[in-house]
């Protein structure tokens, strides 16, 4: 078995990590005006798209003028969302000492308030990334995502639940971050979470506020086409969103980790768990900016706080060091790993072989136990685990 | 009808505003403003520089164009002047030289470059008209009481002029009546800034005289060498019955200092700090104290990094990672140097984001924890 203590002896983990430390002083040390002229003009586009989006509706009664309203304020709402919004708030752009750059009072435009993703986000996804338990994105709370978690008929599912996520994926945030799961429980109170959900109201409102009531509203009798775009633009940026998001941890492949596993982890060891547990998208230019450079999860998940574009500029030796050390470095393009995803959702709504027969033969415990390893290495081919 | 029209008019603009922020939420209208023009910005203050001149070789006055926001100032105080160096944004603080009368929009900073200085250094070399920077309110206690004294006598040294010279325009921009010297310290003829404003106030006005001393030249000026009560004695025998504003370098600060000490009336005098204090730097024993201002705590500097010494004071900063990943323990450090646990890097900048997981206090630090 190659679980991940035994990938690499403890010596090659640490003169892993320190290769991976020296990318990233480079980098570190070479961070200047070129980062900050880049995000502001990233920004200044999102906003001149955004403007022009709003505008564009006020000609909503042409088609092709709605169609273009709809594909800026969706391009204006990605970029702010994955490209600025992400990054600043994983404190990419903190070095630099611009308050509008900040990680902690930065704001993006979506439904989830900064403050509360920063947490489930940051702390909890990228610290304890697919550790199973830990790392709530896994799946979100309610998706099956991983073969370890224990099938239930609920998961039959999945493939509808994983479509609802996608067409209303900011929602999907916004909620994500009451964290539902743990209040169910009993982990965390429901009078523990009010900061959370007032936080949750007052975003909702704004946004709801202008997307849906204000800007509507100022079109006059374009209102219900004004509607409809901001709607369209809002599923536009869902869709988008879930696809790179869903792609970055969730392909054939990709790892997931037990707590003992990550126990007393090294710097070089929880380097070594965020390329198990990563993917990485390959494309041109546009569509790296375009996914927040996400579809450079790799190397995001080593570096999430150096400025995004530059994860291009060191993935190639990132991939060399994975190559030195014979560590998968998973890539592809949208569509291969989108169907590899797909397929994910797919096969695990359904219950593993095993399981199914314990429930109609009656088999033991044990027996069950040892199938459902079994089924779930042919479910899922990145585990390489065999019954034991 | 005709005082309703304002009023009326202001409502309207209020109103516009709030629809405004309401759209352009989450960011607010001064992000889509800037994009503009900078100076269209509404809750905070820019300036443009509209003049660079350089009165000596290593000084440079900056005439400044402020944006809305500004209220004005009270001469003697300063602002902080924030400007972007290779992507980092460094803040300084420096007292504008103009009258607190006069175009309620300009602002004007004469600035030395000083040689470890990253931020004068920077403004000496490369301001340039249109260039934009960022300004705070005005702050600082260092300004003339609001009846303003009979006898006043301003000292200033080098670049520490700029206060001063403020007081003096203001003084006489209000047509004082009582009597004011002005004298100002610098090494030789070539260094006077603002020798010409000077001399034209002490023509404007009776009230005011203006005296220069050189203390690195033997003639030319009223007094010569570094300072000592017999200059005063000659310049402004009253000396001991007037008010006294003082700015300059520590050496000039130090010598009035005892000076009015010795003549027993230290509450005479009031001064400007411009240079910050040496810094003690010393990574292998902790000393001094860390004080979270927020919970109003402090404790002994034990060395190590600053979140957990916070919990030992029984305060729970918001934190994640504790690895200096995820950036959830980021506070204002406001005073005091700390080094970079995973770097090494020694950090002393005033008002500075610090991850209080990696950070380590080197001295006394305060926190806005």
């Amino acid at each position: 078995m190659t679980g991940l203590q035994d990938r690499l002896t403890p010596e090659q983990v640490e003169e892993f990590g320190r290769e991976l430390d020296e990318i990233r002083q480079r980098i570190v040390a070479d961070l200047g005006k070129d980062d900050v002229d880049y995000i502001n003009r990233v920004i200044k586009t999102q906003r001149g798209l955004e403007v022009a989006g709003r505008g564009l509706m006020y000609l909503g009664f042409l088609p092709p003028f709605w169609l273009a309203a709809v594909a800026s304020l969706s391009a204006s709402k990605i970029l702010d969302n994955m490209e600025i919004g992400h990054n600043v708030m994983h404190g990419q752009y903190d070095w630099t000492r611009i308050p509008e750059l900040n990680s902690k009072t930065f704001e993006w435009d979506t439904a989830a308030p900064g403050d509360n993703w920063r947490h489930s986000h940051n702390y909890l996804h990228h610290t304890h990334t697919n550790v199973l338990d830990k790392d709530r994105d896994i799946g979100y709370g309610v998706l099956r995502m991983d073969p370890d978690q224990k099938w239930h008929p609920y998961y039959l599912g999945n493939p509808v639940y994983a479509t609802l996520l996608a067409l209303f994926f900011q929602w999907g945030v916004w909620f994500h971050d009451l964290e539902v799961d743990r209040i169910v429980k009993g982990e965390l109170s429901w009078a523990e979470t009010k900061e959370v959900r007032r936080k949750m109201r007052a975003k909702a409102t704004k946004q709801i506020g202008k997307d849906y009531v204000l800007f509507p509203l100022l079109t006059g009798p374009l209102a219900p086409l004004t509607f409809l775009g901001n709607a369209s633009a809002n599923l536009v940026r869902n869709l988008w969103a879930f696809s790179i998001i869903f792609c970055g941890h969730f392909p054939a492949d990709v790892e997931s980790f037990t707590e003992e596993e990550t126990e007393n982890e090294t710097r070089g060891q929880w380097y070594l768990r965020q390329i198990l547990g990563s993917a990485n998208i390959t494309g041109g230019k546009l569509f790296h900016i375009m996914s927040g450079n996400l579809s450079h999860q790799i190397e995001h998940h080593l570096f999430p706080d150096i400025p995004a574009r530059r994860y291009p500029q060191i993935a190639d030796e990132v991939r060399a060091i994975c190559e030195k050390y014979d560590l998968p470095y998973n890539t592809g393009p949208l569509h291969k790993q989108l169907a590899s995803v797909a397929k994910k959702i797919v096969t695990l709504a359904l219950p593993p072989k095993g399981a199914l027969r314990a429930l109609v033969g009656g088999h033991t415990d044990k027996s069950t136990e040892a199938r459902r390893v079994t089924v779930e290495t042919q479910q899922n081919g990145s585990r390489q685990e065999t019954a034991a | 009808m005709t005082t309703l029209l304002p009023r009326r008019a202001t409502r309207a603009r209020e109103a516009a505003v709030s629809l405004a922020e309401r759209l352009l939420t989450p960011h607010g209208i001064d992000r889509y403003l800037e994009l503009v023009d900078p100076l269209l910005v509404r809750s905070e203050i820019r300036a443009r520089v509209t003049r660079v001149a350089h009165p000596t070789s290593d000084t440079v006055t900056l005439t400044l164009s402020l944006s809305r926001a500004w209220r004005g100032f009270s001469s003697g105080q300063y602002v902080r002047v924030s400007v972007d160096i290779d992507g980092v944004r460094r803040t300084r603080c420096y007292s504008p030289a103009n009258s607190q009368y006069g175009d309620p929009r300009t602002l004007e900073l004469t600035i030395k470059a000083d040689p470890d200085g990253l931020v004068s250094r920077h403004l000496h070399e490369h301001a340039h008209e249109g260039m934009v920077l960022g300004i705070s309110h005005p702050d600082g206690t260092f300004t003339l009481p609001e009846w303003r004294p009979d006898s006043l006598l301003l000292i200033s040294g080098g670049s520490g002029i700029t206060p001063v010279l403020s007081m003096l325009r203001t003084l006489r921009d209000e047509g004082y009546q009582g009597k004011a010297v002005f004298l100002h310290y610098a090494d030789t003829a070539a260094e006077v800034l603002y020798r010409d404003a000077l001399t034209e106030l002490a023509d404007d006005s009776d009230a005011i005289d203006v005296a220069f001393g050189y203390t690195a030249a033997e003639s030319g000026a009223d007094v010569h060498g570094l300072f000592t009560p017999e200059h005063l004695d000659a310049i402004a025998p009253w000396w001991r019955e007037a008010e006294t504003y003082l700015c300059g370098p520590p050496g000039l600060m130090d010598a009035v200092r005892a000076a009015y000490a010795d003549a027993g009336i230290s509450e005479h005098l009031h001064t400007e700090e411009f240079s910050p204090p040496a810094l003690e730097i010393d990574t292998t024993n902790a000393t001094g104290t860390v004080r979270f201002a927020h919970s109003g705590r402090e404790t002994a500097n034990s060395g190590d990094v600053l979140l957990e010494q916070a919990e030992q004071a029984g305060l729970r900063p918001e934190h994640g990672c504790r690895m200096g990943i995820c950036f959830s323990c980021t506070q204002v450090k406001t005073s005091g140097c700390v080094r970079n646990a995973l770097t090494g890097e020694l950090s002393a900048e005033e008002d500075e984001e610090i991850q209080l997981c990696i950070s380590v206090p080197v001295g006394d630090v305060d926190i806005n924890c």
